[in-house]
């Protein structure tokens, strides 16, 4: 079940992408991606908390009776997540404020559970820590590519430079929750039909078994 | 943090919770679990009735726990944990609870709990009540509003899947890419609702 780094890498950034194709994780951050720099400071957040608790509980696989299995991983990842703030607190009280609750609720970021599950309890610690990582950056990519949209519309800027001209009206609708749904529904859209020709185009040539190369998985 | 027991009107707080700052609607909590089951009108409607239960009474331990054992033994940066744990526990104890005094009942709710100690509308609610302050009994009205509104937004959106399903969508839409358009102009719809009264 020893999967090679660079495949899973390529997966968890596209082909099984946490949030276009798994449908996880939606649950806390969209309330933040009207922020490039928020958005950020809460994905590396996710990465980190995922690898790290998907390290810890692979290490502790064998360990953990199956019963109480899933209040121990709910623990493990609150602990990450207890650190996060923390240090979030110290470094950067802005961002820490503007997420809120946002920062507490990584613990229950569909992600990190799934990640832990399906992955974790059945691998060597360091490809889960990979593992864990490469899917908090899979829903970096989605998520920062949502925020450039909805800060550059709504707000006229990126990361907090004005980038719009002068007389550009703000969609105010950009900031509200409503459009982020309709942006992360686009997304997949396009994610999916470009996946669903890929796969086409491989039928039909028949020739290799998976794309050679890999998609340019980043669309961020 | 003063224990103040009783700083907004109570009434107006429920109904914001509902409708103007639905926590499905504009804080985007709970939406694993909301996509996932909302495919089924009767499952929708268990865990609906699930998570409003449960929110209620978790918001109001945690309320305890926070004030009476956590803030005086200056620990309140094990929160996160404590709630984890709470709520947990209060699941637990729910699903034992239920199964001793109404098998009927554990049938329908019973395979519903366990989903809701990881659904993030619970902690959110509770994260929320602790960082607004709130008091014990704005934090139980705010906490059953927010589940009635979690229960009215997913009977909603099982209710409008049901249809969708019945009509062509395009193939990379298809599932999760249609129900998060059809959540979208859900929440335009509940957004509408916020100039009457603001949470916060």
């Amino acid at each position: 079940m020893s999967a090679k780094p660079g495949k899973i890498l390529v997966d968890n950034l596209w082909f099984n992408n946490p949030v276009l194709i798994q449908v996880l994780g939606i649950c806390s951050t969209l309330a933040v991606t009207n922020n490039v720099r928020n958005t950020l400071v809460m994905t590396v957040g996710v990465s980190l908390a995922t690898a790290f608790s998907s390290w810890t509980l692979s290490l502790m696989k064998d360990l953990i009776p199956r019963k109480v299995r899933m209040i121990v991983q709910v623990l493990v990842i609150s602990f990450y997540v207890i650190i996060i703030d923390i240090l979030l607190r110290a470094y950067l009280p802005d961002a820490s404020r503007q997420l809120g609750p946002y920062v507490g609720l990584i613990i229950t970021n569909c992600i990190i559970m799934g990640r832990a599950e399906a992955f974790a309890a059945a691998n060597k610690p360091l490809v889960s820590f990979w593992d864990g990582l490469t899917s908090g950056i899979g829903y970096m990519a989605v998520l920062v590519a949502i925020a450039l949209v909805r800060e550059l519309l709504g707000f006229g800027s990126v990361l907090g430079f004005r980038i719009m001209p002068d007389g550009f009206v703000p969609w105010t609708i950009m900031i509200t929750a409503p459009s982020a749904f309709f942006l992360v529904a686009m997304v997949m859209w396009l994610a999916r039909n470009l996946q669903a020709r890929r796969e086409a185009a491989a039928k039909a040539a028949k020739a290799s078994p998976k794309p050679a190369a890999g998609p340019s998985p980043a669309k961020a | 943090m003063d224990f103040e027991f009783f700083t907004m009107n109570p009434i107006a707080l429920f109904f914001a919770s509902i409708f103007t700052s639905n926590i499905l609607m504009s804080n985007f909590l709970g939406m694993c679990s909301f996509i996932s089951v909302s495919k089924d009108y009767k499952s929708s409607f268990g865990l609906g009735l699930a998570v409003t239960v449960v929110m209620t009474i978790t918001a109001a331990v945690s309320w305890v726990v926070l004030y009476y054992v956590l803030v005086p033994l200056g620990l309140e940066y094990l929160s996160f944990i404590v709630f984890i744990i709470v709520i947990a526990a209060v699941v637990q104890i729910l699903e034992m609870v239920i199964d001793r005094a109404s098998p009927a009942l554990y049938l329908s709710l019973g395979i519903f709990l366990p989903l809701i100690t990881v659904n993030c509308a619970i902690l959110g609610a509770i994260l929320f009540m602790q960082i607004r302050q709130y008091g014990f009994i704005e934090s139980v009205v705010f906490a059953a509003g927010s589940g009635l509104g979690w229960w009215l937004a997913i009977m909603l959106l099982a209710a409008i899947r049901g249809r969708v399903e019945n009509n062509p969508v395009p193939a990379g839409l298809k599932g999760a890419g249609i129900t998060m358009i059809t959540i979208g102009f859900m929440a335009m719809g509940f957004i509408g609702f916020s100039g009457m009264i603001a949470v916060q």
